[in-house]
């Protein structure tokens, strides 16, 4: 169960948080352009943090009390292959969740 | 509105139209996630109204799941937004001049969909007006805001008709392997990410889901160090 304070803090913090990253450069109107550096490490952020929060919930689902499982890992395959060579979000969100409901029916 | 602006703004609006059919179901998808994870409707529609970032609210709310502290599961969401400061820095050149109450509203409107539709616009029409740009941008944004709202809304007065034993506890991951496989574009978003994967393994045991910061952090910097040898090797391709 989401302890409610934690809940509310976090809407209004990552509210907050993600409108002073969309305004920082935009409302200071400065002309200054980010290091390289900063922003060739930026660019991976997405990449980086998202994979980092996945592999875990693949691999130790919390559904079957950390079990790997057959239908879930297989769903995951799936959903990266047809995303990785198809390049369509919605078409490997659609074939992952099929190949799931499909694994855990036969399951 | 002069004539020009009305027709950026219908210009964006047109651009905007098939972003919608990408946005709708997202939005849709968090409602259902939201409200199967305990958030009443009007927790789950003003998650989506204050924060208007999906990818973002579905990290924090996962992250809550897992009894991740508030300050990993803010931390590690901040962090899948943290390319809307590169959105903004880029954009700065066109509507940096724009009047502050403007660029308040820009920088609240400002995610993937109305960035990439504006940049792409206003790198080929470069004699446009500071007002015009202004006008494309909010015409981007009027069919896909609210529509992450409403669909938010519809998402999450359906989510709790649907049982769980069809497996929603996994729509999250789907969604972001769906999310994250066409950014492999490059040798070092591969490798950021592949790096990513085994720190998360390898540092689970930290407590607070602290592990998922180091993964991040290494993935980043082994993304960044081999675009760094690939450029020094003349082997760099834009993306």
């Amino acid at each position: 169960m989401i302890d409610r304070t934690e809940l509310w803090i976090i809407i209004f913090g990552l509210g907050l948080g993600s409108f002073a990253l969309r305004f920082v450069f935009l409302g200071l109107a400065g002309e200054r352009p980010m290091p390289e550096w900063l922003l060739r490490h930026l660019r991976y952020t997405a990449v980086a943090v998202l994979p980092a929060i996945v592999t875990p919930l693949v691999i130790w689902p919390g559904a079957t009390g950390g079990q790997v499982d057959p239908a879930r890992l297989a769903a995951a395959v799936v959903t990266l292959g047809v995303g990785y060579v198809t390049k369509n979000v919605l078409l490997s969100i659609g074939l992952g969740a099929a190949t799931l409901v499909g694994g855990l029916l036969l399951g | 509105m002069t004539e020009e602006m009305k027709h950026a703004y219908w210009q964006g609006i047109r651009d905007a139209a098939p972003f919608v059919f990408v946005v709708a179901p997202f939005s849709l998808l968090f409602g259902v996630v939201a409200t199967e994870a305990g958030l009443s409707v009007f927790e789950a529609l003003s998650f989506s109204v204050v924060v208007i970032a999906g990818a973002a609210q579905f990290t924090a709310l996962q992250l809550l799941l897992d009894n991740a502290s508030v300050f990993v599961a803010l931390a590690s969401a901040l962090a899948v937004n943290l390319r809307m400061a590169m959105y903004s820095a880029s954009l700065t050149p066109h509507l940096g001049r724009a009047p502050m109450w403007q660029r308040m509203l820009i920088a609240y409107f400002l995610v993937d969909q109305s960035y990439a539709c504006s940049i792409v616009a206003f790198e080929r029409n470069r004699d446009w007006s500071v007002s015009e740009k202004v006008a494309y941008f909010f015409g981007v944004v009027t069919p896909i805001c609210p529509m992450w709202y409403a669909m938010t809304l519809v998402g999450a007065l359906v989510g709790s008709a649907i049982p769980p034993e069809y497996g929603l506890d996994f729509a999250v991951p789907i969604t972001f392997i769906a999310l994250i496989a066409p950014m492999l574009r490059t040798a070092a978003h591969r490798a950021a990410a592949l790096s990513a994967v085994a720190l998360a393994l390898g540092f689970a045991w930290l407590p607070f889901n602290l592990g998922l910061i180091v993964a991040a952090l290494g993935g980043m910097i082994v993304g960044g160090q081999v675009e760094l040898v690939l450029r020094r090797r003349g082997l760099w391709v834009d993306p």
